[in-house]
């Protein structure tokens, strides 16, 4: 019996060593990408799931050149595209030591992932210390470029104070009455940040208006009782929401028979994902944002009409934000390539290249034109929207009163930490 | 004395070698590995306490303190040497395993281990709350330096290892002879039968204590090195799925051997990085089958291997007793 067990167990050590032999290295007409987000968990349903089948989606289609134009020519510069999925579950600690080893021993050339705040910031430093191009498609938090310069790392998408900043503005340009606001969000980095920018916000926008209340139920609480009953006490003009996935269904279903919404205009401002899950369920008059002007929300292209058909015929649901974001970085990434491969002469791009193509790049996408104009061109800002749900003829909830926001209506501008810029006053917005 | 010289030799032996195996590793094993050897020192902490029949589910706790005390010298106050660091972490964590050990020590079987827990989950909720430490986004802090020298890229990677290594192999030693002393050998005696203990005038209390405040100061030790390893620290370290880790690789290892945990530590982050690359859908599940694969024909864990003459196996109505 005991020799069994060591034969197990060098059979297992043998089978590692030879996996390990055999990483091949990556081959020059083969661009792989290694994409990160959530399979399990709390955010998988909402945002890792979504986005891993849309980026399978958008790079299928890019390898066979399916993809409208501009983004018609095959693959990215001619190579075709190979996708590494890891899941993002695990904490900072499992995301460091698994980018490293996409890196070193997947050798991709390109990593594209990151939902959670606190993986960004603890990926963003051993990214810049391993010289690897590295795109940040989702996650909100405005610290990454705010505390720390970096070379290879790129975000593709606006981080989370626009989403308060314009949800702000939308009730200023619906002319809604407010005197007094509450908020309800989760007591974590994302609730509190998003909190802190929208009352920022509120204080420029409305000087009047008061804070009923500010809640913040535990992350993942599933329960939201108490705080409908707080909330229903204070009677405020506003309840203000960063809630999102299960957390966003359960406090949307549990305060629906109280008759919260009707009390108060709720405003949302990450919620666009829960639409096709809850149904007819949602209730209506809700203002709804998507972190983007994504789904319901996004402008009339070609490209968003293509991308919005093909994502629906494929899977049988409408994209909501977490694939949007995921087709603007890998659209950004495909740009960027072909901008290094048309510098260099044709051959595949280093780190380097990539990173100077990407830096201060522009490019169209599904959500509107994508400008890496912050952080020394290394931080997106993006054109945000906003709407409320309304019941279409046959009852399907759908958005109206849909308002645009230019980018540098609710962006701050380059080198102006967020918060600061909200509490001067917004300096230099341009909001048309 | 005999027996002491033949562990500090074998001690020795090992550091050495395993660090010569971390020049010939690729860059990505060896960081795999800095992380498993410090996964291994907290679970030798568990072992400790195992060997006194307990079992810590809030080991993240101290491995969590470590973090953040040594973390928050590096980034607040940029000392980054990685043994200044290593000595803060440890202490640190050891001073707050003191505090608790004598709440904890009065515990046994589950409700020990559901406290433990408690008071970890207590320590996450703090953190994630305090938004000056980063709040649940955590810090990031500055790369280590080592006594005054400050190696590039690849460099501090095998210099960080070598302190690991070196961390670890000391760690080990002094737990064996511990283990092998007779305070150590009076904890294997509590395992088996606390009445007889007392009886013969030993404090089982006394005996708890001293290896909870054991497993403190090396948790604190593991916390430290994968801080500095990893460049960010969140309060994640503190949540009770880090400890449950923590206590999946003590029950591979199995109590028996002090250096079957570095192997078992080392052979889960492997089966769960692989299995994470190229089965992402479902990489869970196959982490369960292994684990579930070790503890059906390694119920003693892989120390039990080699270990097998030192203890015997215990008899089967051992969980009935408490």
């Amino acid at each position: 019996m005991k020799i069994a067990y060591k034969a197990l167990l060098s059979g297992l050590l043998g089978a590692t060593a030879l996996t390990c032999g055999s990483a091949a290295m990556a081959q020059d007409d083969t661009l792989k990408i290694g994409v990160v987000t959530f399979l399990s968990g709390q955010a998988a349903q909402s945002f890792g799931v979504p986005a891993a089948d849309g980026g399978k989606l958008l790079v299928a289609k890019m390898n066979a050149g399916e993809v409208p134009a501009p983004f018609d020519t095959v693959g990215m510069g001619g190579m075709q595209i190979e996708l590494v999925l890891i899941d993002e579950a695990g904490g900072a600690t499992v995301q460091v030591q698994e980018f490293r080893n996409l890196v070193q021993r997947e050798n991709v050339d390109v990593v594209v992932g990151y939902v959670g705040s606190g993986d960004c910031l603890a990926v963003a430093p051993v990214a810049e210390e391993l010289k690897q191009f590295t795109i940040l498609y989702d996650c909100g938090t405005p610290r990454v470029f705010e505390t720390a310069e970096y070379d290879y790392v790129f975000r593709t998408a606006a981080h989370a104070s626009m989403d308060n900043i314009g949800l702000a503005r939308y009730l200023k340009a619906q002319g809604t009455e407010v005197s007094t606001f509450a908020g309800i969000n989760q007591d974590y980095a994302f609730g509190q940040d998003s909190w802190a920018d929208f009352t920022a916000a509120m204080a420029q926008i409305y000087p009047e208006a008061e804070v009923a209340a500010a809640l913040f139920p535990a992350f993942g609480a599933g329960q939201y009782g108490t705080e409908t009953s707080a909330l229903m006490s204070a009677q405020p003009d506003i309840v203000h929401s960063s809630l999102w996935g299960g957390d966003l269904q359960a406090m949307v279903l549990q305060a629906l028979p109280r008759g919260l919404f009707q009390r108060s205009e709720v405003v949302l401002s990450a919620a666009d994902h829960i639409l096709p899950p809850l149904g007819k369920q949602m209730p209506e008059g809700v203002v709804i944002g998507a972190r983007g002007a994504y789904g319901f929300l996004a402008p009339e292209s070609d490209l968003n009409t293509w991308w919005f058909d093909a994502y629906e015929a494929e899977y049988d649901v409408m994209p909501v934000q977490a694939p949007y974001r995921m087709a603007q970085a890998l659209l950004g990434l495909k740009v960027a390539v072909e901008k290094a491969m048309a510098d260099n002469g044709g051959t595949k791009p280093t780190s380097e290249e990539l990173a100077a193509a990407m830096q201060g790049s522009t490019w169209d996408s599904p959500g509107g034109l994508i400008e890496m104009a912050n952080a020394n061109g290394h931080q997106a800002i993006q054109p945000t929207a906003f709407g409320k749900t309304v019941k279409d003829a046959e009852g399907n909830i759908v958005l109206e009163d849909i308002v645009r926001f230019d980018a540098r209506c609710v962006n701050p501008p380059t080198d102006v930490i967020a918060l600061d810029w909200i509490n001067e006053g917004f300096p230099g917005a341009q909001c048309d | 004395m005999n027996n002491t010289l033949k562990v500090v030799v074998i001690g020795a032996i090992a550091a050495l070698a395993l660090m010569a195996l971390g020049f010939a590793m690729p860059r990505w094993l060896l960081f795999t590995a800095t992380k498993a050897v410090a996964f291994g020192i907290v679970a030798l902490g568990i072992v400790t306490l195992m060997r006194g029949g307990l079992v810590s589910f809030g080991q993240g706790m101290y491995y969590c303190v470590g973090a953040y005390a040594s973390g928050q010298l590096a980034a607040r106050y940029g000392v980054t040497d990685a043994f200044i660091l290593l000595i803060v972490g440890g202490l640190g964590s050891g001073l707050i395993a003191a505090v608790v050990a004598p709440l904890v020590a009065r515990y046994r079987g589950i409700f020990f281990a559901m406290l433990t827990m408690a008071l970890s989950m207590v320590l996450y909720g703090v953190l994630a709350k305090i938004n000056a430490i980063g709040g649940s986004d955590g810090f990031n802090l500055p790369k280590p330096t080592f006594a005054g020298f400050a190696p590039q890229d690849g460099a501090s990677d095998i210099a960080l290892y070598a302190v690991a290594v070196a961390t670890a192999s000391l760690c080990a030693v002094l737990c064996r002879l511990y283990y092998d002393s007779r305070p150590g050998l009076i904890a294997l005696a509590s395992r088996e039968n606390e009445l007889r203990v007392e009886y013969l005038g030993a404090s089982v209390f006394a005996v708890t204590a001293r290896n909870f405040i054991i497993a403190g100061v090396l948790a604190g030790l593991g916390g430290t090195i994968n801080a500095m390893a990893l460049g960010h620290v969140d309060p994640f370290f503190s949540y009770w799925t880090t400890s449950g880790e923590f206590v999946f690789i003590a029950i591979l290892g199995g109590y028996a051997s002090a250096i079957a945990v570095f192997g078992a530590a080392l052979i889960t982050e492997l089966v769960r990085s692989f299995s994470g690359s190229y089965f992402p859908d479902s990489w869970q599940l196959l982490l369960g089958i292994f684990l579930l694969a070790v503890i059906v024909f390694l119920p003693l864990g892989f120390g039990s291997l080699w270990a097998r003459r030192r203890v015997t196996p215990p008899p089967a109505d051992e969980e009935i007793r408490s």
